[in-house]
């Protein structure tokens, strides 16, 4: 009986002045969400000083670039000559005259593709790198090494090997991208807590089993990060491919546009790459905070 | 009548490069089914090292662990351990921590039902059926290490290890622990061996305890007897005259007769 008024006691005593504190973090939660002024407030700081910025560097850049001899075109004319590109994104005349939308989809496809393996190997690899002394004294040199190649460096090789641009180029994505993947893992893997892998020795769980369960959940903050740095290297790596490779991607089109002296096109299509790469960087690490979001808090 | 657990001869020692230090020497205990037994001594002797070797988390140098006469040579389910930080992994909740456990040991035998069922008896047992769906970050630490506890008692091992399952809660939340555990030993007859450093601890919950010689090479100086009827109580032992005189015995070991010696490390 005993126990069991003690159990009551410490029950009551102790969720109680944790819960006061729940309480005041959810309505102030609460009242930021559904506070239209709040709102609106942090909308405005967030949003305020970039506009600022941007508007200042379009001010500078149309100032020198106005005299008749500048070598780049200022704002007001990427805006009048490259108004298709701006306005239409998806427009579609036939096989080489589409809208930049439609481009930058085709290079993410690519990506999709050359990143999407290098995730399943870079992790798989990862995991033995971590997990075995011998694996990662024998492979560690070599990624070091290679991973410092740049991705262009690898195209005449992959070209030479596949004898046709398109899996060449998604090979040189997946090169690029699969190192920072690897050695995220393998860091992650290593990283794991000793009590965790006894829980999985004392359960017996097999390889398989110890890798589902354990390992990714457990490394799954590294290899968030890797798979991060990843994604930038790649959307990197396919612009440069897609300018010596040719066909309908983002990359070919800056090049085709150069060929054609349509600078104020290129200077649209720079813009898109760099709203792309951010918007995949945000990407993944949404998808990283939504699946570590257990392992992280301890 | 063989022992439950045997502990023959064992000799513990870890390599590193050319040095060889000898943690445990020639330990030798047998340990009868139901029993509860406390391993004491000072920080460094080789406490924890005797109950990862039980574990078959570490392999012995010499001598042999013997579980029902069978050699223990790697860890497994039937030799539970409550480990001092919980152990929990963080991204499960609490009822899907013991269910890994549940499910990778009696995944052949129970149907699905009988599963779920037995998880929650063990969370019952440990009074957190409630928490079920919480995360281990978002319990208390006494409350973690009840969740560790019926992780364990969800194995139905032949033993229960605790590696000072207490060590790292305040003096109130272990006082409430303890209580759990002896309530849990007396309705389960579990044969427990308990890591401490808590002489009280020690002497509430224990059949025997085991006291270790201080390292290198430390080994058992002493094995004193409990003699306390169960059910016990910690308010009405405090001033029990056998329960005193069993704290002084082990307060003399460690203080007088094997005191800790700084200077030695």
């Amino acid at each position: 009986m005993s126990i069991q008024t003690i159990e009551d006691t410490k029950v009551k005593a102790f969720p109680t002045p944790a819960k006061p504190a729940a309480v005041i973090a959810f309505t102030a939660k609460a009242r930021r969400r559904f506070d239209p002024i709040a709102i609106a407030g942090s909308l405005a700081t967030a949003l305020v000083p970039p506009v600022i910025v941007i508007a200042f560097m379009l001010v500078v850049w149309q100032i020198a670039c106005s005299s008749p001899t500048a070598s780049l075109p200022p704002p007001s004319q990427v805006w009048n000559e490259a108004y298709d590109l701006i306005a239409h994104p998806f427009f579609n005349n036939g096989p080489q005259d589409i809208g930049l939308a439609w481009r930058v989809l085709i290079s993410l496809q690519r990506v999709a593709i050359g990143f999407g393996l290098a995730a399943i190997v870079g992790v798989a690899l990862g995991a033995l790198v971590g997990q075995s002394i011998w694996a990662m004294r024998g492979l560690d040199p070599v990624f070091q090494i290679l991973r410092t190649v740049p991705p262009l460096a690898w195209l005449p090789l992959s070209l030479a090997a596949f004898r046709d641009s398109s899996p060449s180029a998604l090979f040189v994505i997946f090169i690029t991208s699969i190192w920072p993947i690897i050695i995220n893992t393998a860091v992650g893997v290593r990283n794991i807590p000793q009590d965790y892998r006894n829980v999985a020795r004392i359960l017996r769980l097999n390889q398989f089993e110890f890798f589902v369960k354990i390992m990714v959940p457990a490394a799954a903050p590294y290899i968030f990060t890797g798979l991060r740095i990843g994604i930038g290297l790649s959307w990197l790596a396919i612009v440069a491919a897609e300018m010596l490779t040719g066909g309908v991607g983002i990359g070919f089109f800056i090049w085709d546009a150069w060929n054609s002296s349509r600078l104020p096109d290129i200077i649209v299509a720079l813009a898109y790459i760099g709203v792309t790469g951010f918007c995949l960087d945000r990407l993944v690490a949404a998808v990283g905070a939504f699946v570590t979001r257990g392992t992280t808090a301890k | 009548m063989t022992a439950y657990l045997k502990l023959d001869h064992i000799d513990k020692s870890f390599t590193r490069g050319s040095q060889v230090s000898e943690v445990l020497k020639d330990i030798r205990l047998t340990i009868d089914k139901g029993e509860f037994v406390s391993i004491i001594g000072h920080s460094g002797c080789g406490k924890s090292t005797l109950l990862n070797l039980i574990a078959g988390l570490t392999r012995v140098s010499a001598g042999a662990v013997l579980l029902e006469n069978k050699e223990v040579d790697s860890p497994g389910p039937e030799r539970a351990v409550v480990f001092q930080n919980h152990s929990l992994l963080p991204w499960l909740t609490v009822y899907e921590n013991i269910s890994l456990a549940v499910s990778k040991v009696f995944g052949r035998t129970k149907s699905r039902a009988e599963r779920h069922d037995w998880i929650m008896r063990n969370l019952d047992l440990v009074q957190m059926a409630h928490a079920r769906d919480k995360r281990p970050a978002e319990i208390s630490g006494g409350m973690k290490q009840r969740v560790g506890i019926a992780r364990a008692l969800a194995m139905q091992p032949k033993i229960l290890l605790l590696d000072e399952p207490f060590g790292a809660l305040d003096a109130l939340t272990r006082a409430h622990l303890q209580d759990a555990v002896m309530d849990i030993h007396s309705r389960l007859g579990s044969t427990t061996i308990m890591i401490t450093h808590d002489v009280d601890e020690a002497v509430l919950l224990s059949d025997r305890i085991v006291m270790m010689t201080n390292g290198p090479a430390a080994t058992i100086g002493e094995v004193l007897a409990v003699p306390l009827a169960r059910p016990r109580r910690r308010v009405e032992l405090s001033s029990d005259r056998t329960f005193l005189r069993c704290r002084e015995a082990v307060l003399k070991f460690l203080y007088e007769r094997h005191r800790f010696v700084e200077a030695a490390e």
